[in-house]
């Protein structure tokens, strides 16, 4: 039997629309808008200003405080302004307008497509190197990688586990990225388990790419230490925690890091680009996005620099399909919907969903019918009608007790609730609350 | 038989004297004293246990007054002065007026002025729609309207208007007890003094975009133009963050402010109309 995680889950139709379509490299826009803050943590602080040129690779935010990163230019041309402008969520955040002048890159940068294989640095050296290229987790949750590396005192990392799952329905940017890249994933794979101090490392892939799992399996012949587990198609199984004890049959104690089991997760895009920015100097200024839908005539996978708007992503995959009733940003179960075109792709925009009017609306909301569904699904095993009451009533301290900031927000329960309730809705909320709570405590 | 009936009455009678002397000597050891001024007080609040004064209800408002040593800082908005008198009369201390205050809700973002650019299809209440995006609106200050303000409302003083979905203040029904206040994740609302007869001269905006942004997104928003600022002369109109504020402790009605805002931001009501504007026949002198 294959292996998957333990408790709770989904299966939601794949629809893995544009799986067989090849990575494309989507031309310059003309303006890009790079916002500061695309990570986990603090923002970072512009240092160019009004008026200055900058080429591609340039740093054009320093990284604030540990947690935070280093931001490069993704075009070369002139910076416009620095202004706030309204991001994903409707709010205006602190950016960076370049207007795009050519394609000059900063020197040093190895653009070839050669694959450069030795390894010629030590592992600190490797971590400062992924601190200045800004990398973060590519898988969504854009946590700073560096910050990863570097276990907290008295602890030890064992393993490494490459998230290759995208159990998102719709998504394919990262199986596309394993096709066509997967030399240097396990370069950059082999590259974090030398920053880590591990000697083995654990692809973990969904058996729905069967493409990826035996590719990759070939490959690990000839680098030490890396195997691949195929797993059962299960959602969220690419949810870190899911993903440990998927592969290593771990659990992660309830507010503990994955380190405190010994393993560290990252995602295959994450692996890429510390392969980019090692081997080829070339710091995080582009990803894989992919734009999908059913409406939509060319779903894509296209290479993208930072801060190009969403509505040049839509129009190179066929334009806006009339009937397009919700645009969302990240996979059907987790993404976000945007209210906008002119929001930028980010270090976390793994892609872009159009979702049809017919199946964009949500169902009428009904009474529970106490069938525990979505305790059932629950991969965190959590009571979400319970954690939903406790958030619409606002009594946040029984909801800490009742493990509320355990929630990955998965959406497994709304998505199975036959009363279409809005759990997640609610328990977001709570989450919120009870993590200021929780903050406010400390000070 | 007759005897047995006798051996219980006897029994219980015992029984019962002993346990009467026990507990009157453990109610004396355990004596808890309380002010028998707080049931007083408590009788003269109007007991609607909102929270407007700040306390969990009214019998913890009444303790807060028989401790206070004076009523400076304690006030009951649902009673008003009527009642804080009747409170002091029983402490014996002095009641400090305070004018009375209804809320208000500072947006004017219906259909008409502030056109929808999407739509919320999420949970409907204020607080999870703001925690998640800016709104339906390309206003990111403005009213959700999916009615917190509503649902915290104690006294129906509010209703949501079936057309501009926007809410009201029924100003008799308001006892200005702030739980409309906490309840909106936007602050639009504010506590302002109650003038005569509910007249009210107030910015209906609180969008703190530069003025063309502002305009974009509504056509009756505050573009901070500071026009009201230089025309008001009582300094009861503050400028900060591209936004006009008029406190309504220092206005006195006089509506210039209202005269000169170009987008209609300032809002006047319960007013006679107007007479015929002057400037009509300032237009025609020069002709003649």
């Amino acid at each position: 039997m294959l292996k998957t995680f333990k408790i709770g889950g989904v299966h939601p139709p794949e629809n893995k629309l544009s799986k067989d379509k090849k990575i494309e490299v989507l031309p310059l826009p003309k303006t890009v808008f790079i916002p500061v803050a695309q990570h986990i943590g603090a923002p970072s602080t512009p240092v160019v200003k009004k008026g200055d040129e900058v080429k591609v690779g340039h740093v054009i935010a320093q990284s604030s405080s540990f947690v935070s990163t280093n931001i490069h230019s993704s075009v070369s041309g002139k910076v416009t302004k620095v202004d706030f402008s309204a991001d994903s969520s409707g709010y205006p955040k602190q950016g960076i307008f370049i207007a795009v002048d050519g394609d000059e890159w900063v020197e040093g940068i190895d653009r070839s497509e050669d694959l450069v294989k030795e390894i010629s640095i030590d592992g600190p050296e490797i971590v400062k190197k992924i601190q200045e290229a800004g990398i973060v987790g590519l898988g969504g949750a854009t946590f700073p990688t560096h910050v990863k590396l570097v276990p907290p005192k008295g602890m030890k990392a064992e393993v490494l586990l490459i998230n290759g799952v995208e159990c998102e329905p719709y998504l394919t940017s990262d199986h596309r990225l394993m096709l066509e890249k997967a030399d240097e994933i396990m370069v950059g794979i082999q590259l974090l388990m030398k920053a880590m101090g591990v000697d083995k490392a654990v692809i973990g892939i969904e058996n729905n790419k069967p493409d990826a799992i035996k590719l990759l399996n070939q490959k690990c012949a000839s680098y030490k230490g890396v195997s691949v587990q195929s797993l059962k198609v299960q959602y969220p199984q690419g949810g870190e925690k899911q993903l440990i004890n998927a592969v290593t049959g771990k659990e992660v104690p309830s507010g503990a890091l994955p380190i405190a089991v010994g393993a560290v997760v990252s995602n295959v895009g994450t692996a890429f680009a510390v392969y980019e920015a090692i081997q080829k100097n070339k710091p995080l200024l582009e990803r894989v996005v992919t734009v999908t839908g059913k409406g939509l005539k060319k779903p894509s996978n296209f290479l993208v620099r930072v801060g190009t708007a969403t509505s040049e992503l839509i129009e190179a995959a066929g334009g806006l399909p009339e009937n397009t009733g919700k645009i969302i940003s990240g996979g059907p179960m987790m993404g976000r919907a945007i209210a906008s075109l002119d929001v930028p792709v980010t270090k976390g925009t793994s892609g872009l969903l159009l979702m049809q009017e017919e199946e964009s609306k949500r169902e009428e909301i009904q009474a529970c019918i106490r069938c525990s569904r979505c305790t059932s699904v629950c991969p965190m095993g959590l009571e979400p009608y319970l954690l939903m009451t406790l958030g619409e009533k606002q009594i946040f301290d029984r909801a800490e007790n009742e493990r509320i900031m355990d929630c990955i927000e998965c959406g497994s329960c709304s998505y199975t609730c036959p009363s279409s309730r809005p759990l997640l809705d609610y328990i977001r909320f709570g989450k919120g609350k009870v993590g200021a709570m929780i903050r406010s405590r400390k000070k | 038989m007759s005897i047995t009936v006798v051996y219980t009455i006897v029994t219980l009678a015992v029984i019962g004297a002993a346990a009467a002397v026990i507990l009157y000597f453990v109610a004396q050891k355990f004596k808890v004293f309380e002010d028998p001024r707080i049931d007083d007080v408590d009788e003269a609040l109007p007991g609607a246990n909102c929270g407007g004064c700040g306390y969990a209800g009214c019998r913890a408002f009444a303790e807060a007054c028989v401790k206070a040593s004076s009523l400076g800082d304690l006030n009951c908005p649902v009673g008003g002065n009527e009642t804080m008198n009747n409170v002091a009369s029983i402490l014996g201390l002095e009641a400090v007026k305070k004018d009375p205050r209804v809320a208000y809700i500072r947006c004017n973002g219906t259909c008409d002025n502030r056109p929808k650019t999407s739509s919320f299809n999420g949970a409907t209440t204020c607080a999870i729609a703001s925690s998640v995006y800016s709104g339906e609106t390309n206003c990111q200050y403005g009213c959700l309207g999916f009615g917190d303000c509503f649902d915290a409302c104690d006294f129906d003083a509010i209703v949501m208007h079936p057309e501009t979905g926007i809410p009201e203040i029924i100003d008799d029904k308001c006892v200005a007890c702030g739980a409309c206040v906490d309840a909106c994740p936007k602050s639009l609302i504010e506590l302002r003094k109650k003038m005569p007869k509910n007249r009210k001269v107030v910015v209906s905006c609180r969008n703190q975009d530069k003025g063309g942004v502002a305009r974009k997104a509504c056509s009756v928003a505050c573009i901070g133009c500071s026009k009201c600022f230089k025309e008001c002369p009582f300094d009861a109109i503050t400028m900060e963050n591209n936004l006009a504020y008029i406190d309504s402790d220092k206005c006195k009605l006089c509506r210039k402010c209202v005269a000169v805002c170009p987008t209609s931001a300032i809002i006047e009501e319960n007013f006679p109309p107007r007479k015929a504007k002057p400037e009509v026949k300032k237009e025609t002198e020069p002709v003649n």
